[in-house]
């Protein structure tokens, strides 16, 4: 495992590079696919209003996956994730247009831990408001 | 009706092998917009000191929320799976997952609680290779929101 980081590189409010990540229904749709979550509250306008949402909502683990991105392109190696964890606070509502929803992720260094590794947190946002909390990677770096 | 508190401490036999192909990895890598050579070209994985392509940190979910079917099934449990919500996801990694692992999942309740009217249910997978070695645990609460008045 090689991160591209080095330990003694970072402090303490580190901040690791934002990325916004744009979704679309047809990324839904891919997903459902890739993983296997066929909910019809992630493809299906009628069923998700029906149970009560605004509309079509992402997947909570396709914005988990997203997130995570900000620290695997940051530490190089997927691979030096130790723990990952987040809470669903929001859902990602995605209109059905060519727009989408965007997933906006900024995340820092939050503390300094043994054997070389840091724990990261993470902040999620989508229109505006927090779609995960608790969303915390501890990552091992070089 | 609140779920049964008995349940708590419950572990699930182990799940058949499920079997992770580098074009499963490929296409989640894809699906997730993830263009980081790790989970596609060997040959990159391995500068990194692995043996082969690794998967994605979220991949594993597709695998232990199917294991965590069985209790989410289970008839004896009753959860009203309709009305159920992901509140809470961990993992804890003790290597990546990579193309050519054969997995088994095994799951264990470790919470029941009742808050609201909601049941709360924290499920806890142990995912192993082979070889019998622990890869990653997962942590996954689901919520089964309070059915309306009717």
């Amino acid at each position: 495992m090689t991160a591209k980081i080095s330990y003694s590189d970072v402090e303490v409010g580190t901040e690791l590079p934002a990325q916004t990540f744009p979704v679309t229904r047809a990324d839904l749709v891919q997903y459902a696919g890739a993983s296997g979550d066929f909910n019809p509250i992630h493809w299906n306008e009628k069923f998700a209003k029906e149970v009560g949402l605004p509309d079509v909502i992402a997947h909570g683990m396709f914005t988990m996956a997203e997130a995570i991105r900000v620290v695997t392109d940051w530490a190089g190696d997927p691979g030096a994730v130790v723990e990952y964890g987040v809470r669903f606070t929001k859902p990602v509502v995605v209109p059905n247009d060519d727009e989408g929803a965007l997933i906006e992720v900024a995340a820092k260094v939050a503390a300094k831990l043994d054997d070389n590794t840091v724990r990261v947190d993470l902040t999620a946002t989508s229109a505006g408001q927090k779609v995960l909390g608790m969303s915390r990677a501890v990552v091992r770096l070089a | 009706m609140a779920l049964d508190q008995s349940f708590v401490g419950r572990t699930y036999p182990p799940t058949a092998p499920y079997e992770v192909g580098r074009e499963k990895i490929r296409e989640f890598a894809e699906a997730v917009g993830d263009a980081n050579p790790a989970y596609t070209d060997a040959e990159a994985a391995k500068e990194l000191g692995h043996p082969d392509v690794i998967a994605p940190p979220t991949f594993v979910f597709s695998i232990t929320f199917k294991a965590a079917g069985q209790v989410v099934q289970d008839p004896q449990l009753g959860l009203d799976y309709s009305r159920v919500v992901h509140g809470d996801q961990k993992f804890a990694y003790r290597r990546p997952v990579r193309a050519g692992d054969r997995l088994t999942v095994t799951s264990t309740i470790e919470a029941v609680k009742s808050l609201a009217g909601n049941d709360i249910l924290d499920i806890r997978g142990e995912v192993h290779d082979e070889a019998g070695e622990h890869v990653v645990t997962a942590w996954t609460k689901l919520v089964a929101r309070a059915a309306e008045e009717a």
